[in-house]
């Protein structure tokens, strides 16, 4: 199917962007278009303008600053999974990028779309919020830093505002040798996940748990933290620390049911994914002699 | 048979073009003036269409026209006719070319849309408005078997179009003494069509001589011009109709379309080349699938597993329409009994109309749905008796010396149906070794150290193939001592260009380069009937063979007549008519061509016919019998339920072979096909008739990310029933495929697992039953 | 709506053109530039067959609009090989009947293409995750592996 008619519009700053996005009714932002135009192609939405900002030089890159790592909103997916500072700094990202659409998808796609766009079993925005990145917006009046506790604000719903775009990402490392597990599972390859698990763990110099940060995702209508799971990891040994709790804990969410699965089968797999990505933190994380 | 070319694995003479990106498909195709269309279609499963306000629609940038079934009233009037007219079918079921006044499925062609581009053509359709009345609609043939379902047509007092029986011999009498008796349900759906290239139709009326053209994706160019040409009431000749190079066909895009008369009537009308490139979104709503059979089987055997008889009714979903009559469920009663000696069988088929897109045959009719059944069954009857399931094979199965046998079903035609040759418990002993079936457990053992649950499958099966009547060929030498090859046999992708230059190059002594083959055009062959069912190998190929054999022998008796020797003494070679062991004393076919060809004064040597060149048609009145035996083993993930398959071993019989290359690939293909039936695709409606998976995002076809490497091994029992001793083997691969996996599931989930009656299955159907083994 | 113009590079070859901001790049190219070797299967950017290089990485030519390779450099299916010549990546597909209907092909091609060119040295694995974007119905894959495999060693062997 064709889209249907819009009016295009190619801004090369930032200025002009906002400009737009104050003005324009009914207008998208198309960045890399790999969510935006199947449903524009499908005659699901049906913007008055399609605003292209593929143009604006520096939304995309991979900055180290003392604040932490930033990736700019347009950074490819492709780029950011090649990227040696996010294989090295930000392994989970990487680990999760692997899982994301195809060749052809990661080449045009940005992280900042999938963060915008905010599909619940989308990859990034899970990895996100396991790593309280913070989300970087530029509105009309000014910037502001939003935490990923509060970027998801519903189905497909972000904490955009409707004049405001997504600058970059900030996210802070965790420690060297962290642990990071990712498990996702779909019946095949680039699919969307029915669900999945991320897992990031740090211990102390005695060999216990100091920090842990679980997630499921893909169960509800957005990634969830299981807040009380990571409290009960705290303080154990690395090679005593009990799972069921993040198990239970996955089960227990109020998972989506869609024509293809249950919600009982969908918290089945929550539990058996965030199992496999706590198994896989604890196995990477670096035990110090 | 055998030759240079025959039986060799040459690459094919079709991929330079394609490769290069020179492929001529339908949406390739630009005329002068040409307008593109879209189409209006029902977004409701039922309803009567009161009013159609064409107004703003109308108005639009770059439109043209739009047009309703009313608008063609001074061309052509009333429902297209049947392709498969059938006794059963008193009155056809047939679409109009644009819905009449009732409509009976989602994505039905209520108007057509013409305008300067597709985007312009459908930004018109979105603003035609429909004032309908909505009719109740069924969706579930189960549920539209019952009299108190809403009915499909709001006119037929009945959603059950017929029922179809089959069977032979007396089967009360034989479950009567039989030892044991089970009963089964089985629900097996299978999908849709999927070929990568969409449907599509360009048609042109000359200005001049009002001749209708048309370029058409179809398997079946010769039906659509002959349906046409009764629908519009001119002679054929009138009309011509081409298939360009077709992106794959697997079997609906044989039936004659509504899109392809409305297409054409919009043609006429406007008298503008029109164009209509079907959508992955149309394609999911209008082009034919196959769907859903229930089955309820009783079988009868014995305490050595010996299958004796097999009774049973299905319900079968044929969708709104009957374009294609009563082929597809016929498929299904006639592929009984498969590999099975029975002493008796007694089946009916209720065809149940729903507001759905008709069902017609895909990639192996309804053969794979009745492979399902007979394998599940004798995997079903070897865990009764604790037997192994290949014992059961071996008892039950039609043996080498019984051939020929006949089964006791009847064809399309009423002649009884004999199986010509064929060794089913060979291959199913060949297959098993080639998989190591005796190594199994210790693999078993070993992914179950790894946590994964592993499991052996096997299937086999009978394919009816090389249907009637006939196709035909001409095979023609030129003077410049091309060899062009005519036939009427459409391609979507088989290599058949491949298959018949290695056979008349072999014939005529030339190089493969020299053969050209000009396919489904009407103008240029002047019959065919469609490519399906496994059939142009054994029709066009033995025509092919025949024609070039004509040739040959012409060319002969000219070259022994100029050179003065013996017919016996000379053989084709190189070009040229030679005396056996003294090359150099040889006539060129060129020459022959040319002198053939006639010259003004000239007469013709020995009372020769001119034109070196032949046509011959082969009529296959008797079906030739491919089989094979097929095992796999899959890996099945406890936890997430996923299921893998591991590996896949094929042993196929489809006689002899013209190019191994080109088998292995429909077989491999046709395999991948069968895995996605088994475990992936599954077209979801909701009860109201909406469709629900209308994208690739939720309707599921087989990646390369997910499919084993696919051995094949062959035997080669040549056919007796055609000259060149081929059988077919385009459906081979996908018949017995879902079957193999899914009984490579239940032997992965063990003998306290579910005995699995059912496909698609799906990683939460693994958990569900895992879970009810062990809660 | 009206056109805009674009510069870009398509096949090694400077070239410009209006496209109507409306159209995506499939279409473009097989419509305004009349190459028709890069098919449409799915519109929904699922089946790949669409795959065209722009700017060195393989691409679904019916998610971007047309517009928007301005000052790109585009890479068709026409591209490969030489007039006469298959590639040996093409003649590996013809050898290995990687190819029945021809209408995935274009699109398998530019994705291996533009794989093979970032892993020279793949497993079957990487290469079937490669290409499980690209959907097809005829094959059942193998033969297409087995053309990436043989092209990739070959290459090494040169090398």
């Amino acid at each position: 199917m064709k889209a249907s008619p819009f009016q295009y519009h190619r801004p090369q700053t930032r200025e002009e962007l906002g400009a737009m996005l104050a003005h324009l009714e009914n207008a998208k932002i198309l960045a890399g278009g790999q969510s935006l135009m199947p449903m524009m192609n499908l005659r699901v939405i049906a913007p008055d303008h399609l605003i292209d900002i593929n143009r604006i030089p520096d939304l995309a890159g991979i900055r180290e600053t003392t604040e932490g790592i930033e990736i700019g909103a347009m950074t490819r997916q492709a780029d950011v999974l090649a990227s040696p500072v996010v294989r090295s700094r930000l392994p989970l990202l990487a680990r999760a990028l692997e899982h994301v659409g195809h060749i052809q998808t990661r080449a045009r796609g940005t992280i900042g779309g999938s963060c915008c766009h905010l599909d619940p079993s989308a990859e990034q925005p899970a990895v996100c919020a396991t790593l309280d990145a913070e989300f970087i917006v530029s509105g009309p009046d000014r910037r502001r830093i939003i935490p990923a506790g509060e970027w998801f604000e519903g189905l497909l719903q972000s904490a955009l505002g409707d004049q405001e775009f997504l600058e970059a990402l900030r996210f802070k490392p965790w420690g060297k040798g962290h642990g990071h597990g990712f498990a996702e599972y779909a019946r095949r390859h680039g699919d969307f996940a029915i669900a999945g698990g991320a897992a990031l763990l740090e211990a102390d110099k005695n060999g216990r748990i100091s920090r842990a940060a679980l997630l499921s995702f893909g169960v509800e209508s957005a990634p969830r933290r299981l807040p009380d799971a990571e409290a009960s990891l705290i303080g154990r040994p690395i090679d005593g620390i009990d799972l069921e709790p993040a198990v239970a804990a996955a089960r227990a969410l109020d998972a989506m049911a869609d024509v293809q699965v249950t919600a009982d089968y969908r918290r089945h797999l929550a539990g058996v994914l965030i199992r496999r990505a706590l198994e896989e933190a604890r196995t990477t994380l670096e035990r110090r002699s | 048979m055998s030759g240079r070319f025959f039986g060799t694995a040459i690459t094919r003479v079709e991929d330079a073009r394609l490769l290069a990106g020179k492929g001529h498909y339908v949406d390739d195709i630009e005329l002068p003036g040409m307008l593109h269309a879209a189409f209006v279609r029902a977004s409701f499963a039922h309803g009567r269409i009161r009013t159609i306000d064409v107004s703003d629609a109308l108005a639009m940038p770059g439109m043209a026209a739009i047009y309703t079934m009313a608008d063609f009233a001074d061309i052509a009037q009333g429902p297209m006719p049947p392709m498969a007219p059938h006794p059963l079918l008193k009155t056809p079921i047939t679409y109009h070319p644009l819905a009449d006044t009732e409509v009976r499925h989602v994505g039905e062609a209520i108007a057509i849309v013409l305008a300067d581009t597709r985007a312009h053509a459908e930004d018109a359709a979105a603003a035609v408005t429909l004032d309908v009345e909505h009719l109740p609609a069924v969706s579930d043939a189960v549920l539209a078997r019952e009299a108190s379902s809403p009915k499909a047509h709001s006119e037929h007092p009945s959603n059950i179009v017929a029922t179809m029986a089959a069977g032979f011999g007396d089967c009360a009498a034989v479950f009567a003494k039989a030892h044991h008796v089970l009963t089964e349900h089985f629900d097996i759906h299978r999908g849709g069509c999927h070929a990568m290239e969409c449907r599509g139709v360009v048609a042109n009326i000359d200005l001049l001589s009002d001749a209708l053209t048309i370029s058409t994706s179809s398997q079946s160019p010769y039906m659509v011009r002959r349906h046409l040409a009764t629908y519009l009431k001119r002679d054929e000749n009138d009309i011509r109709v081409m298939t360009p190079d077709v992106g794959g066909g697997f079997g609906p895009k044989a039936n004659v379309y509504a899109e392809e008369f409305a297409v054409a009537l919009a043609a006429i009308k406007s008298r503008r080349p029109v164009k209509w490139i079907e959508d992955r979104q149309e394609h999911f709503v209008a082009t034919t699938q196959q769907r859903g059979q229930v089955w309820t089987l009783d079988v009868a055997f014995d305490n050595d597993g010996r299958m004796r008889a097999i009774r049973g009714h299905c319900i079968h979903d044929n969708g709104a329409y009957a374009p294609y009559g009563l082929i597809l469920p016929a498929t299904a009663l006639a592929s009984f009994p498969g590999p099975y000696a029975l002493e008796a069988l007694d089946l009916s088929v209720d065809v149940v109309l729903t507001n759905l897109v008709p069902t017609s045959p895909v990639r192996g009719a309804c053969r794979p749905n009745v492979a399902f059944l007979l394998e599940r069954l004798a995997d079903r009857v070897a865990r009764h008796l604790g037997m192994d399931r290949q014992e059961v094979r071996r008892r039950s199965f039609v043996r080498a010396e019984q051939m020929p046998y006949a089964t006791g079903m009847k064809a399309r035609d009423g002649s009884p149906i004999s199986y010509d040759s064929g060794d089913y418990v060979a291959a199913l002993n060949l297959v098993l070794d080639k998989i190591d079936a005796a190594g199994f457990e210790a693999r078993r053992a070993e992914a179950k150290k790894r946590g994964k649950l592993r499991g052996l499958g096997i299937a086999s099966c009978v394919e009816d193939t090389g249907l009637g009547p006939f196709e035909g060929a001409s095979v023609r030498v030129t003077p410049a001592g091309k060899v062009i090859i005519a036939t009427g046999a459409s391609s979507q992708g088989q290599g058949h260009r491949t298959a018949f230059a290695q056979i008349a190059a072999d014939a005529l002594g030339v190089e493969l380069e020299d053969v050209t083959v000009e396919a489904a055009d009407t103008a240029k062959f002047p019959l065919g009937i469609s490519t399906i069912g496994s059939r142009i190998a054994v029709t066009a190929g033995s025509s092919v063979q025949l024609a070039a054999h004509k040739v040959r022998a012409k060319a002969i008796a000219f070259a022994s007549h100029q050179l003065e020797v013996g017919e016996h003494d000379l053989e084709l070679e190189g070009g040229a008519v030679r005396v056996k062991g003294i090359r150099e004393m040889k006539v060129k076919l060129s020459e022959i061509a040319r002198v053939l060809a006639g010259n003004t004064g000239m007469t013709l040597p020995n009372d020769m016919e001119p034109d070196l060149a032949a046509t011959a048609y082969f009529n296959s009145n008797a079906l030739t019998f491919a089989y094979g035996a097929n095992a796999c083993e899959v890996e099945v993930d406890p936890d997430t339920g996923d299921i893998r398959v591991d590996r896949y071993v094929v042993v196929h019989d489809c006689g002899n072979l013209i190019n191994p290359l080109i088998v292995d690939g429909q077989i491999r293909g046709g395999i991948v096909h069968g895995i996605g039936n088994a475990l992936f695709e599954r077209m979801i409606y909701d009860e109201e008739g909406q469709p629900l998976t209308t994208t690739y995002g939720d309707y599921f076809l087989p990646l390369a990310s997910e499919m084993p490497r696919i051995e094949v091994h062959h035997m080669e029992t040549p056919s007796p029933r055609n000259p060149i001793g081929v059988k077919g083997a385009g459906e081979g691969g996908t018949i017995p495929a879902a079957a193999c996996v899914i009984s490579a599931v239940e032997d992965a989930l063990g003998p306290k697992g579910p005995f699995i009656p059912l496909h698609p299955i799906s990683s939460q159907h693994v958990v569900q039953w895992l879970a009810a083994i062990d809660p | 709506m009206t056109e805009r113009s674009v510069t870009f590079t398509l096949n090694g070859e400077r070239r410009e053109a209006n496209a109507d901001p409306r159209m995506h790049l499939g279409d473009f190219l097989r419509h305004s530039l009349g190459l028709t070797g890069t098919h449409i299967g799915c519109e929904h950017g699922a089946c790949g067959a669409c795959t065209v290089i722009v700017d060195g990485a393989p691409v679904r030519s019916c998610l971007m609009l047309a517009v928007q390779i301005d000052g790109c450099t585009v890479e068709t299916v026409e591209s490969l090989g030489k007039p006469g010549e298959l590639s040996p990546l093409q003649q590996a597909f013809a050898t290995n009947h990687g190819l029945q209907c021809g209408f995935c092909t274009p699109g398998m091609l530019m994705t291996l293409e533009a794989f093979l060119r970032v892993t020279p040295a793949p497993s079957e694995q990487d290469v079937r995750i490669a290409i499980s974007g690209n959907i097809c119905r005829c094959t059942g894959y193998q033969g297409i592996v087995q053309a990436a495999l043989d092209t990739a060693s070959a290459r090494a062997n040169q090398s």
